[in-house]
């Protein structure tokens, strides 16, 4: 995984509540049984004029020009602002690979559904969770500004606007130390495999119904 | 100190934990499927890792797999490949079971795991797919979890998690004539948002609750993610012990007793706090429909699609707007007068014995309307699939006009040939009715068996009531 430690990424706007991972990533990209390749297919029922199918040359197909990320200024956007509930449905873990090969390091809503949350730690993505006030101030100085710019500085846990307003985020420890070490979980967890050993035996012995063999 | 069940759950389970509260969950039941797995065997393999225990896997594939002409085989080549790759992976690694492509016992996980006695009460169970709270019907610490997580499990056993709050949701009362646990799951959905339960494990109970039977159980905790919450469960009753009674895997004999034992205990202590308290009465609730494209945007059979002019968020009411656009209804509009092109009865939330004998029951003797193009019935698995044809359904669905097909995820996430045409509006009693999920441009309105199948005799939605 891609460590993340500090971010200045151009800010592109997704002002929808509720967005869910179907609309992320349509079912009939779920198929690809590979972990890259995704972004193209990133909002593909929004961004394109026609019906997406994997194996498809996207760079051919017609874009509606009336979705936000297909407007020129945001081009190589690496930070998303949406609204509140975003990545809520499924738990496909499709959906922050292809906001992440689309370019997306680092998404800001006023909050996220769990599994999408915690799958974006997985992949190197910092999902920023901020008051919908700041929210609202963002997305009118976005709007308002072409080029818009915000630092996103993990270590201090701070998003600083292009007008040196500092807004502090909350993260979990742990993942943030991960994020910031791009740690692999597996390793970190195996690291305890003699406590999974010794737990897993006394299981076996006092519930063994639950080791059906 | 009076325990929730969540506490008796987490603190069974708790491997290691960090001064910060992060802990190691130890897991007892992994389902896997074709879609959310493949990533993480090639993710062992490049990493040179065994899976811990193989025999705590239970698979089949489920969301790719066709519903008809199963004797040629899986005509769409990547969908196929898909599927081969479960096959090969299984083969390979192992598992407590694996149900193939056209195998007896095939079907939906969420279905073949519970019939079979796989899915018991006290355990963790993961899947990599959000509708893993269904098992929370059998007590059980259950969820969906991303394919990195998937890879996770198979090389530790074990999840990172950091505990939830806890919200009851307690539903009193006795729920009226044809009124189902999928109305009560949308009716609560409607109540708390889609957001309301994020960060909280749900429990559900109270009086209509525990009366419903394990079936109803599982269509309840199947949709507690669609109101935010990665898991909801329900306590261990007579219910849930008369269920898993005599199933391949549940424990037999004196083993049998003692887990009985132990799952007695697995419930909330009186006085037990929980951080949220929601509650319903029985009565209030009336069949469900959605009219938006989120599962909140619902209202009973007898009202009207909701005027977003009378919405004071703006975020909302913009929200609102752009649902009623791509559903193609007007505000005011009677619910009972929206046609209707295709009906799905099926999926994880609704293909089990009793929804098919719900929805069979309100069809029989009658006929699907001339404007109905296609109903389809899936059966949640092969076994459900046999039972309901010794029981004669199918005849009836199919004597009504219903295509009775094989089982499998099907139009609920169109990953397989069954669709929605853009524009199609259908009376689904699927779970999501997010913009393109039956298919690009397709129009979802979720519902009970019941009343798919009132929708589908009267071409239009219709109150289940009136024809029981």
């Amino acid at each position: 995984m891609d460590k993340f430690v500090r971010l200045e990424g151009l800010v592109a706007p997704l002002d929808r509540s509720n967005v869910d991972t179907d609309a992320i990533i349509p079912k009939q990209f779920l198929k690809s049984i590979k972990r890259s390749g995704f972004g193209p297919n990133a909002f593909d029922e929004w961004r394109y004029m026609d019906v997406g199918q994997p194996g498809q040359d996207n760079s051919q197909r017609p874009k509606n020009p009336n979705f936000v990320l297909n407007q020129p200024r945001y081009q190589g956007a690496e930070v998303l602002l949406t609204r509140a509930n975003f990545g809520c449905g499924s738990s496909r873990e499709h959906a922050p690979w292809a906001l992440l090969d689309f370019g997306f390091k680092a998404i800001i809503a006023e909050s996220f559904a769990d599994i999408f949350f915690n799958n974006c730690f997985k992949n190197g993505i910092l999902p920023i969770m901020l008051p919908a006030a700041e929210i609202e101030v963002l997305f009118q100085q976005v709007e308002a500004t072409p080029g818009y710019k915000l630092v996103v500085d993990l270590p201090a846990q701070a998003v600083v606007r292009p007008d040196g307003h500092a807004i502090p985020f909350q993260v979990d420890a742990f993942r943030k130390e991960c994020l910031i070490n791009g740690w692999d979980d597996i390793g970190l967890t195996l690291r305890h495999a003699d406590k999974i050993k010794a737990f897993e035996e006394k299981r076996r012995v006092e519930q063994p119904w639950l080791f059906a063999q | 100190m009076s325990k929730t069940l969540y506490d008796k759950l987490w603190e069974n389970h708790v491997v290691h934990q960090e001064a910060d509260g992060t802990a190691l969950l130890y897991i007892d039941r992994h389902l896997v499927h074709e879609v959310t797995s493949p990533q993480a065997f090639e993710g062992l393999k490049l990493a040179g890792r065994k899976p811990w225990r193989v025999s705590s896997i239970v698979s089949t594939p489920d969301h790719n797999t066709p519903t008809d002409h199963w004797d040629e085989g899986i005509k769409d080549p990547i969908s196929r490949l898909q599927v081969e790759t479960l096959d090969a992976n299984i083969r390979e690694v192992g598992a407590l079971a694996y149900f193939p492509f056209k195998d007896p016992r095939m079907g939906i996980l969420h279905v073949v795991g519970p019939e079979n006695g796989a899915t018991l009460p006290g355990m963790t169970v993961v899947c990599g797919d959000s509708h893993t709270s269904t098992h929370g019907a059998f007590a059980c610490l259950a969820h969906g979890i991303g394919t990195s997580e998937v890879e996770h499990v198979m090389a530790t056993q074990c999840l990172v998690q950091k505990k939830s709050k806890t919200m009851l949701i307690a539903v009193e009362g006795k729920l009226g004539k044809g009124v189902t646990a999928k109305d009560v799951a949308l009716a609560i959905i409607g109540a708390i948002g889609t957001a309301g339960g994020t960060g909280y494990a749900i429990e559900f109970g109270g009086s209509a609750i525990r009366s419903l039977s394990m079936e109803g159980r599982m269509t309840l905790c199947n949709m507690a993610i669609e109101g935010g919450a990665r898991m909801g469960f329900v306590a261990v009753d007579d219910t849930t012990i008369n269920y898993l009674n005599g199933r391949p895997f549940s424990p037999q004999g004196e083993t049998w007793d003692k887990a009985v034992a132990y799952w007695r205990t697995l419930h909330s202590d009186p006085g037990a706090q929980f951080d949220r308290v929601v509650t319903l009465k029985a009565e209030d609730i009336r069949p469900q429909v959605t009219w938006g494209t989120s599962p909140e945007m619902v209202v009973g059979i007898d009202a009207v699609v909701p005027d977003p002019a009378k919405e004071a968020d703006p975020v909302k009411r913009e929200g609102m707007e752009r649902a009623l656009q791509y559903m193609g209804l007007n505000p005011n509009t009677p619910i009972q007068n929206i046609a209707i092109d295709k009906v799905f009865i099926g999926s994880c939330t609704n293909s089990r014995i009793e929804d098919l004998r719900q929805a069979a029951a309100v069809l029989k003797g009658r006929h699907v309307a001339a404007n109905v193009k296609l109903a389809l019935a899936v059966p949640g698995s092969g076994l459900v699939k046999r039972q309901a044809e010794e029981e004669g359904l199918d005849k009836v669905f199919v004597a009504a006009g219903f295509e009775w097909r094989e089982p499998g995820c099907s139009m609920c996430l169109a990953m397989n040939a069954d669709r929605l045409e853009p524009g199609e509006r259908c009376a689904s009693t699927s779970n999501r009715n997010f913009e393109g999920r039956q298919g690009p441009g397709g129009r979802t309105h979720l519902v009970s068996p019941a009343m798919a199948a009132a929708a589908a005799i009267a071409g239009r939605f219709a109150d289940v009531r009136d024809v029981l």
